[in-house]
């Protein structure tokens, strides 16, 4: 039998960054393909292009063995491959119906024929074993109904011949899970090809035939699932090469500089996005807090400093009992976050690079509200050739900085807001690999400093070889508290899914 | 790289940042040549006295719209603040707790005007700030508010000869309008002097002070201002009362050289100091602009409008000519921001 669907050498180049080098995929028909990674491996890139969405900058896609060529997702909707996004795309005021033929919207003469929609969803829908009226709104449904009729818009006017799943099962309940994966079986016996992109590895043995592994981009490895155990992909996925990062020792006492007790966020429909979390951090210690998308770490962070104003809780940072935080009195009393998405979070784009570098230290560099241009160039200056910030001048707008550079103005922002806590959200995302080792050894240049620095990340290498200790969350809850030789990949692993499926979605849901 | 490179300071990329000014140039040298009396002492007076009027309220404009913002009620501000000023010299001020009626002197009266002003733009940016309203919409409520107690005041009816009197001990109002200062041999009026000064003190706060960074960060990205400690709620508040200030202040210079405060004075000014504002190259979305622009912005408005009008041409074509200019204006704004964006991918590539 022929692979339905291949790809070539596909390569992707971002201004910046290589997402993908020549990697090899394909899949067959009434194949479950699994495709494995860590957060920035070419999962998403790899799915974008084999859906449409964008397009190699080098190598080929076949279909059936001839080669394709996909403008858009239309053009690949045509051909029969249709994806759903871990973010589900939909209109939620608008009616199942509406949202299942919405820029596809079978009509006369621009009229929309209702009835002719509502046939055609209720037999789709039918096959998906799904009973929903095609005129219920969208947010009256519940999560895994909604993906379900996420899938049942590929299958609306050709004939489904690949699936794309991306973390399909992350916002859903056991028995929905259930119910998916029974479709998922469905569509394979009817010779439906499958690419299903995932976290959860026991997920992946349980219903995937083969799985692919991708890291920084390349394609590792292979293999059918009745062949291998997830000790295997962990493996793989995770890689050998160390990253060699030095732990300075800090000298002075390592007393608690930030205590967190008991802090909650609620969640929108009952439950906790960060549920009852209380850590501490200690002077000269990288803590790590590793987890999933949407273990709540981000919410953390950002309730600590002050974002989120439904959250509650309480901390003592540097001594001084908060509960509830402001996020420029926080900044004042020396905790800092450099934002998980620098470019929407953390750089003013207009601005030039020194002036976003002051930003956080107007207050300071000003006397009676006048700026003290000289001190500034002088500290902006100073912290640029600390950080070792590749700039030609100053002046320039930020967004001409490579993406490595631009998260360095970020954290040499903070730098000068003089931290005590150094906050980093995935401070390594989408940066190469020469600036991540350096932005990892400013880390822990500072904790030498004496600074606590709290590092949220996603891929284990750099945990591991980043962090004194290491906090696992999961669905909001603290999951495990590792320390030195403890921090092993599989109790990263294990412990980042320990919490999944006793949530909220289960005691709300059905 | 290859193909086509942009370059920052190629001459191309020089004549589209100072557009609006080469823009002004032509416009003064069509005029030199079109309309009568354009080049006489008399009419470059007039027109700078027109450019400082409208001008004051750009300036305010100005800060707001760096910080994503925009203010419809600075027009209505004025007919307020006119019809405030006109009651308080010809009617004097009745209070509840005194009394009989007290006649303040003009320098109280402006205090006081001020401050209502300020008030005004406190209930905007309080609206837009803390209720999370959109600047368009509290605006377009403060603009109806104002205007309908401008009204209010007197019935829709002016304020005529508002000179004052010596035994009320309020003379004098008409001097801010009218009056000059000798520098040189040459007479510059108050108003130009007035407007001078307001603008250095903007362009003092944008460049040189921390709140001028702060009104920057706002309007470029808030969350990321937020992010930095930056009290981007007070930054707001800010900016409305300033502009609501300069709003007053345009009234008191109008309503003074008029000599009599009409209810309806500033009708659709707000969209005159918009128009300089966009002109002088502020980014509608925020981050982007100087004061200088600004400047630059308001004399084209006013000098195209002044001019036209010496040319002889009707007003309804020359609404027409301001809408395209505009328009126009803003068409080139985006190319040279799509070229910018392109050299600073090139710059990161380098």
């Amino acid at each position: 039998m022929a692979p339905i669907l291949e790809a070539r050498g596909v390569t992707k180049v971002y201004p910046g960054t290589v997402a993908l080098k020549e990697v090899d995929f394909d899949v067959f028909p009434g194949e479950v393909h699994a495709l494995i990674g860590e957060n920035g491996a070419g999962k998403s890139t790899l799915m974008k292009i084999l859906a449409g969405i964008e397009q190699p900058s080098a190598g080929k896609l076949y279909l059936d063995g001839k080669e394709v060529r996909f403008h858009s997702t239309r053009d690949a909707a045509a051909e029969g491959i249709g994806i759903i996004h871990q973010e589900l795309n939909m209109f939620r005021e608008m009616r199942v119906a509406d949202n299942m033929f919405a820029g596809n919207e079978i009509a006369r003469f621009g009229v929309i024929d209702r009835a002719a929609q509502r046939k055609r969803v209720r037999e789709v829908l039918s096959r998906l074993q799904l009973d929903v009226d095609p005129d219920e709104k969208m947010m009256n449904l519940r999560v895994g109904q909604q993906q379900i009729i996420e899938i049942g818009k590929t299958m609306l006017k050709q004939k489904l011949r690949v699936l794309i799943m991306d973390e399909p099962t992350s916002s859903l309940s056991n028995a929905e899970v259930e119910v998916l994966f029974k479709l998922i079986e469905d569509l394979r016996s009817q010779g439906v090809a499958i690419i299903y992109i995932s976290h959860r590895l026991e997920e992946i043995m349980r219903v995937c035939d083969r799985v692919t592994i991708l890291r920084d981009g390349r394609r590792i490895d292979s293999a059918f699932v009745k062949d291998i155990e997830v000790e295997w992909i962990i493996e793989r996925m995770v890689g050998h090469a160390q990253l060699t990062i030095e732990k300075k020792p800090y000298p002075g006492a390592p007393e608690p500089v930030l205590e967190v007790i008991d802090y909650k966020l609620p969640r929108l429909g009952g439950g906790y996005t960060v549920d009852h979390v209380s850590f501490t951090l200690h002077r000269g210690e990288v803590l790590g807090i590793y987890g999933l998308m949407g273990a709540g770490r981000t919410e953390l962070v950002e309730s600590l400093m002050g974002l989120h104003p439904e959250s509650s809780g309480e901390m003592v940072l540097d001594g001084a009992k908060i509960t509830h935080p402001v996020v420029s009195e926080q900044i004042a009393r020396g905790m800092v976050l450099v934002p998980e998405d620098r470019q929407k979070d953390g750089l003013v784009q207009c601005m030039s690079i020194f002036n976003n570098m002051r930003l956080t230290s107007l207050k300071r560099l000003s006397t009676h509200g006048l700026m003290r241009e000289k001190d500034s160039r002088r500290e902006v200056a100073e912290t640029v050739r600390d950080l070792q910030v590749k700039v030609a001048d100053v002046n320039h707008l930020v967004t001409a900085l490579s993406g490595g550079n631009q998260q360095k103005v970020v954290i040499g922002k903070c730098v000068m807001a003089h931290a005590k806590v150094f906050i980093m959200d995935e401070p390594s995302r989408g940066i190469d690999v020469g600036a991540k080792t350096d932005i990892f050894n400013l880390m822990r240049g500072f904790a030498a400093q004496g600074m606590g620095v709290l590092f949220i990340g996603s891929e284990l290498k750099e945990i591991m070889s980043v962090c004194d200790r290491v906090l696992v969350m999961s669905n909001g809850k603290v999951t495990a508290d590792l320390s030195g030789a403890e921090i092993r990949e599989d109790a990263l692993v294990r412990a980042s899914a320990a919490n999944l499926h006793t949530g909220w979605k289960d005691k709300g849901g059905d | 790289m290859a193909g086509k490179t942009v370059k920052n300071n190629s001459l191309g990329m020089i004549l589209l940042k100072g557009r609006t000014f080469i823009a002004l140039i032509i416009l003064v040298i069509f005029f030199s040549f079109c309309a009568p009396n354009f080049t006489t002492a008399n009419s470059i007076v007039l027109m700078l006295r027109h450019t400082s009027l409208y001008g004051l309220l750009a300036l305010g404009m100005t800060l707001v719209i760096i910080t994503g913002g925009i203010d419809l009620s600075v027009g209505s501000v004025v007919g307020l603040v006119g019809m405030l000023m006109g009651g308080m010299l010809n009617e004097g001020l009745r209070l509840p707790f005194m009394s009989g009626t007290i006649y303040p002197n003009v320098p109280l009266i402006l205090l006081i005007v001020a401050v209502v002003a300020i008030l005004i733009g406190l209930v905007s940016g309080l609206l837009i700030a803390y209720l999370n309203v959109p600047a368009f919409i509290a605006t377009l409520g403060t603009m109806y508010v104002c205007r309908g107690f401008a009204m209010l005041r007197n019935g829709g009816a002016t304020f005529p000869n508002l000179l004052g009197s010596e035994e009320l001990g309020n003379l004098g109002f008409p001097t801010i309008g009218s009056g000059s200062i000798t520098v040189f041999g040459l007479d510059i009026p108050y108003a130009i002097l007035i407007f001078v000064v307001l603008a250095l003190l903007s362009l003092f706060i944008l460049k040189f002070t921390s709140l001028g960074n702060q009104i920057y960060a706002v309007g470029g990205n808030e969350r990321a201002a937020t992010l930095s400690g930056i009290k981007t709620k007070r930054i707001k508040l800010f900016v409305y009362m300033f502009s609501a200030l300069m709003a007053a202040i345009c009234s008191m210079i109008n309503t003074s050289q008029l000599r009599a405060a009409h209810p309806a004075a500033g009708e659709s000014w707000e969209m005159n100091a918009i128009a300089s504002v966009v002109l002088g190259g502020t980014s509608m979305s925020g981050g982007i602009g100087t004061i200088g622009g600004t400047i630059v912005g308001a004399l084209v408005i006013n000098v195209l409008n002044d001019g036209m009008t010496m040319m002889g041409v009707s007003s309804f074509w020359q609404q027409v000519i301001r809408g395209v200019v505009i328009v126009v204006a803003v068409v080139i704004d985006q190319l040279q921001a799509s070229l910018q964006k392109k050299i600073a991918l090139q710059l990161r590539n380098q």
